[in-house]
């Protein structure tokens, strides 16, 4: 009993898999950045879970309320969480104006994109002018890699009574994971900065006027967002636990 | 007609007439950012330390707090839900192993406590 139909042989299938299209329905590019996106999140979530890691089997860290608590240039003492506030705050507003920067793209409107794009690219600046102050600051109590504040300078970052040894194999830990992660986090927002920049001389030179599609603003921001993302766990990790 | 509709999805632009990301939506979804973090000062500045909740409670609050906000930013600024659902798998899924490694590194970590102390 034959019920199949008799199919046409040359019938063309038009699932989203049967090849002839994209099956996610996105172009190339935008999908290789999703990708490398995807490998940056296994890199950094390497470097934060073994952050993770030794802070758990260290029996005692220097308290980040401590630790933070300057707000260079302004105030010297007791004001926690502030600076990394702002620096939070301009890092999410700078992926605002980078997603109306996108959606301008949508609309084909090239005046819009280059003031978003301008302004994605100043936020990124004063990040990364913030993320400086507060190195330099670090720096200035003693931090470095391989390098720690001396005894009364540390005592500060502790509760009372922590043997001192203790308190060198810590700082010495928290030093080097901090300035590696917020380096590596840094570095990502400097190129993002630079790719940006480039993107914006291509709108205003009309590349993507020419090719008709705003994609290419699109997939940095794709970037862009990405490192607005890694930004709110390392603040979280280093700052608020 | 199923020409047809193949050379309306491969076309440059990759985006059809879909539900995408509006002026409002992006605004709204940058107040619900700047709310969490907001929530997450109030309990670092205030609620913890008058209380005096320790930390085991409130990092977990933090740590919810804080992937509700890469949610908001992977969905609606990377716009990852008006993605077909196959690419947003793709992305994700691997996302999960990395729940291997932490479950790995924290049960380590406590063995090496267990050394130092």
């Amino acid at each position: 009993m034959s019920t199949t139909v008799a199919q046409p042989v040359d019938e063309v299938k038009s699932t989203p898999w049967s090849g002839g299209r994209s099956p996610f329905e996105v172009e190339y590019g935008k999908m290789m950045m999703w990708f490398f996106l995807l490998s940056d999140a296994f890199t950094f979530s390497s470097l934060l879970i073994s952050y993770g890691a030794l802070r758990f089997s260290a029996p005692v860290w220097p308290a980040p309320s401590l630790v933070f608590q300057s707000f260079p240039g302004l105030i010297e003492h007791g004001a926690p969480l502030v600076f990394v506030g702002l620096m939070t705050f301009i890092l999410i507003m700078s992926s605002v104006t980078m997603v109306l920067a996108v959606e301008a793209g949508h609309r084909n409107s090239k005046k819009e994109v280059i003031g978003w794009m301008i302004a994605t690219v100043i936020g990124g600046l004063m990040f990364l002018g913030c993320q400086a102050l507060e190195w330099n600051h670090l720096h200035s109590e003693g931090f470095w890699w391989g390098h720690i504040p001396n005894k009364e300078t540390m005592q500060e970052f502790f509760a009372k009574g922590v043997p001192l040894t203790q308190q060198t194999m810590t700082s010495h830990q928290f030093a080097n994971l901090f300035f590696t992660i917020t380096g590596f986090h840094g570095f990502h927002v400097f190129s993002g900065v630079i790719i940006n920049i480039i993107i914006t001389i291509n709108v205003l030179l009309g590349t993507y006027e020419r090719r008709g599609s705003y994609l290419m603003v699109e997939k940095v921001g794709l970037y862009w967002h990405f490192v607005d993302l890694v930004w709110v766990f390392v603040f979280t990790f280093f700052y608020l636990v | 007609m199923s020409a047809e509709t193949s050379t309306v999805h491969t076309d440059a632009s990759g985006h059809g007439e879909h539900e995408t990301m509006t002026k409002g939506r992006i605004w709204k979804v940058f107040f619900i950012l700047l709310l969490i973090t907001c929530v997450e000062f109030f309990i670092a500045l205030v609620v913890a330390p008058k209380l005096g909740i320790s930390s085991t409670i409130v990092n977990p609050i933090y740590i919810v707090l804080t992937l509700l906000k890469a949610y908001f930013i992977v969905a609606f600024f990377m716009h990852l839900k008006f993605e077909k659902v196959g690419l947003a798998l793709a992305i994700i899924v691997p996302i999960l192993f990395i729940i291997g490694l932490i479950l790995v590194l924290t049960n380590e970590s406590h063995y090496w406590i267990g050394l130092r102390m």
